[in-house]
């Protein structure tokens, strides 16, 4: 008989405007693998920081070995027998190997003092296992990447927890690594310890697990054994679904091209990039995060430098090193995260507004502030953004509001190519339909557009043409006709 | 929506972060008049008005540069060498006093420039690279003097720090004028707005074109100048340009800066600000001499006022938020 280990059951998790899980069950039995796949926000993350403790449950009860427990903090949540390896390290890069192993809970020989032989030995044993063959007192930082990840789940096993939560935890590794943590995983299965597997490489997941579980936009949608599984399925089960916001689409003519991106690498991501760009049509980026999709974009805004490979605007070469340089060609980024690289929040809206065309609405250096109001008013009015004034304070509107700020500023600039990254990302429903008709509208007078989105069905209902990127190269390109979210996801997660 | 009344200019005026400490200068001076019938005679507040302008000078410069988040701890050195440079320009090498007055300006310009590469281009902290400037500058000075002071100016120099137009001293005049100049500079200029977008968010700042490398190389050379006007003005004052001038000066300038209602993490911040924060130390230094403290204790109270200064302010800034 199968002895339940844990139960998520009806779990409700509340953000600001947005509910991140609406009911979700998942249950994993003792000695098991259970992989949990789904999208880019599908609440993955979400569901395994409530369990790990990092956030709190707002419904729902949690059952561990049978009992209700209540995880507050992630100190908790070890205390119980779970232990989680991170998508994004958590080591700290200046000290040693075995000092953030044994991080918060160190060997100690009397009260206070470390008792550092007893750790690098027990480190060393433990590296051993993982199949590091280090020496325990290596300072992190001299680390590669897999080598670190390889550190993250080393840590993890000496918890000698009852439960391990993995997410994404071969996303830095080598084959051989991959292949050392799968026999780990394997002998943890046999010592009757039970391992939560995040993962988009479904590779991995059909030879690993013994159920999957998928969530899909806050809700679980079900739970399928190993007898039963297949790529095919899994996929259908993280993104199949109708449609159901209409996306705006008007009659657009793409004509000429405007923009053409050839061979652009940089030194840790992209590699070999290229595509073209045409007057009134909006061309979707799809893929997981890190594909490099936010990375190519800065570079062609001049964030970022290349170390390879040439951009034509209209057709003539050109040299950007830096956002000047793109504004000048009539290239606008509207920025992935509003609050870091969009905003000045403590300056009002009509400062953010005019902050990339202060030279239009200036005079012998000396800014004219009506001109700078009847700008702002002009934008406040055309993307309806809800503010008592345009002297408010940015930091005070609400997502939606802020977003149609950045984007005013962009736009501002009077631009021939606007690139979008995650444009509606954090922004209530009504906003979101606003900025979707104000982009349709846009492409439809002749700009050309660029949109990178996580959400499938954004990218396919805005795009004329969708190109997938996976680990800093471009997978497939296909048409807003043709594509489907299972044909995306296929080249997302190429497979 | 009707008339809200942040668009009252009384409100505005209140809810503003100079009125704050204006109300402090106003009530500083009440109590020290109360205590002393010295304090408000003409004689008096002219005295005082000249011997914080120094500062003040320093301050407006200061002021921009932690507008932008940075810091520049090399503005005592400059302000000493400055001095140095222009009266060995001359006194030994006998040029005209306008071009010694040039060259001490170039000077303050060049040391202002080289924090501003060292700050942008290497990357290094604005706190390390200032420090670094403020040492290397110093040790100049002595090099350059061997230690000497140097006295006997011309005339029309020594007006600059002695000097009256009507009953007002010069240096006040050259505060005043500055202060002016600044501080429309920062309030109504394309460059004085990029220099606060720099404060408030440098990342955002460059997505949006703005050239925030260069900006912030021009902020250190205007503070590295402003601090070599000081540091001229005061040698002028003094009759003598010595080489130890102005130890000790850079941390009453941020004082300075920090009492006037700028914050240390950048992005808000004025002029006039800045020279009421170097008004309030001004006015509190004089008050404790007339009203016989002992020096040693001028210090303690000093710090004393500038913490309470600054705590005043960030705890309407909180009430304000809520």
């Amino acid at each position: 008989m199968k002895y339940e280990i844990l139960r998520m059951q009806n779990i409700t998790k509340y953000f600001p405007g947005v509910v991140a899980l609406d009911n979700v069950n998942l249950t994993v039995f003792k000695g098991e693998v259970l992989a949990l796949v789904g999208e880019n926000g599908a609440g993955k993350s979400t569901l395994m920081k409530i369990l790990s403790g990092v956030y709190q449950k707002d419904l729902g009860k949690i059952y561990f070995e049978g009992k209700e427990v209540y995880i507050n903090s992630p100190t908790a949540s070890q205390e119980l027998g779970m232990s989680i390896i991170h998508q994004e390290l958590n080591l700290m890069p200046n000290l040693s190997i075995y000092e953030n192993i044994f991080m918060g809970r160190e060997n100690r020989s009397k009260l206070i003092f470390m008792d550092r032989s007893r750790s690098y030995k027990l480190a060393m044993e433990l590296l051993e296992t993982v199949g590091l063959h280090i020496n325990a007192d290596t300072l992190v930082k001299e680390l590669s990447i897999s080598q670190r990840q390889m550190v993250e789940i080393a840590k993890a096993l000496s918890l000698n927890a009852k439960l391990i939560i993995m997410d994404e935890p071969t996303s830095s590794l080598t084959e051989k690594e991959t292949e050392t943590l799968k026999n780990i995983i394997r002998k943890l299965c046999s010592q009757q310890v039970s391992v939560v597997y995040i993962s988009h490489k479904l590779d991995e997941v059909l030879e690993l697990a013994d159920r999957v579980t998928a969530l899909r936009d806050g809700n679980t949608v079900g739970t399928i054994t190993r007898a039963e599984c297949t790529k095919d399925k899994i996929i259908r089960m993280m993104v199949g679904r109708e449609l159901k916001d209409i996306f705006p689409r008007s009659e657009r003519n793409a004509s000429k091209e405007v923009l053409r991106v050839e061979n652009i690498s940089t030194t840790d991501l992209l590699k070999n990039v290229s595509f073209t760009l045409q007057k009134g049509e909006i061309l979707g980026f799809a893929g997981l995060v890190g594909a490099g999709r936010t990375e190519l974009m800065k570079v062609i805004f001049g964030l970022d430098q290349k170390v390879c490979g040439r951009i034509y605007v209209n057709g003539s070469e050109v040299e950007i090193h830096h956002p000047k340089d793109a504004l000048r060609y009539k290239l606008a980024l509207v920025p992935e995260d509003r609050k870091i690289q969009g905003l000045v929040l403590g300056m009002s809206v009509r400062e953010n507004i005019t902050l990339s065309i202060l030279d239009k609405v200036s005079k012998i250096n000396f800014i004219k502030r009506n001109m700078e109001s009847y700008i702002a008013n002009d934008f406040i009015k055309k993307l309806n953004v809800k503010t008592p004034g345009a002297e408010q304070k940015v930091g005070n509107l609400s997502g939606g509001n802020q977003q149609k700020i950045v984007i005013s500023k962009m736009l501002a600039t009077q631009p021939q190519i606007l690139i979008l990254d995650e444009p509606t990302r954090g922004v209530d429903i009504g906003a979101k339909k606003e900025i979707h008709t104000m982009i349709d509208g846009l492409a439809q007078q002749g700009l050309a557009v660029i949109i990178i989105s996580s959400e499938l069905g954004e990218v396919l209902g805005m795009s004329d043409r969708i190109i997938v990127m996976h680990e800093g190269e471009i997978k497939g390109e296909i048409s807003g006709e043709e594509a489907t979210q299972e044909k995306i996801m296929h080249m997302a997660i190429n497979q | 929506m009707g008339k809200d009344n942040k668009s009252n200019p009384l409100h505005r005026i209140y809810k503003s972060s100079t009125f704050g400490i204006v109300m402090i200068l106003l009530v500083m001076c009440t109590f020290i008049a109360v205590l002393s019938d010295k304090f408000l005679t003409t004689d008096n507040l002219l005295s005082v008005f000249r011997a914080f302008s120094f500062v003040a000078i320093m301050a407006i410069g200061e002021c921009l540069v932690i507008i932008t988040g940075g810091i520049d701890l090399s503005v005592s050195s400059i302000f000493a060498f400055s001095g140095v440079i222009s009266a060995m320009a001359m006194v030994q090498w006998g040029l005209p006093v306008p071009l010694a007055i040039m060259i001490g300006m170039a000077a303050g310009v060049a040391f202002g420039f080289a924090n501003g590469i060292f700050i942008t281009k290497l990357k290094l902290p604005p706190f390390i690279a200032t420090l670094g400037i403020l040492s290397i500058a110093r040790g100049l000075s002595y090099g350059i003097t061997g230690g000497y002071p140097i006295p006997d100016f011309p005339a029309s120099f020594k007006f600059i720090g002695q000097g009256y137009i009507g009953i007002i001293p010069f240096p006040v005049i050259l505060l005043i004028l500055l202060g002016i100049i600044f501080s429309i500079f920062l309030r109504s200029t394309v460059f004085g707005r990029r220099i606060y977008a720099i404060g408030g968010n440098e990342e955002a700042a460059r997505v949006s074109g703005i050239n925030t490398d260069r900006t912030k190389i021009i902020v250190y050379c205007l503070s590295g100048l402003l601090a070599g006007i000081a540091g001229m003005a005061t040698a002028a004052r003094l009759g003598v340009a010595q080489s130890t001038a102005g130890m000790g000066y850079e941390l009453d300038t941020i004082a300075a800066v920090i009492i006037g209602g700028t914050s240390v993490s950048g992005g808000v911040g004025t002029v006039f600000g800045a020279i009421i924060g170097a008004a309030i130390m001004g006015v509190l230094r004089n008050g404790l001499i007339l009203l016989n403290v002992s020096a040693y204790w001028q210090q303690t109270v000093i710090g004393c006022v500038i913490i309470l200064a600054v705590s005043a302010d960030q705890l309407r800034y909180i009430r304000a938020k809520k």
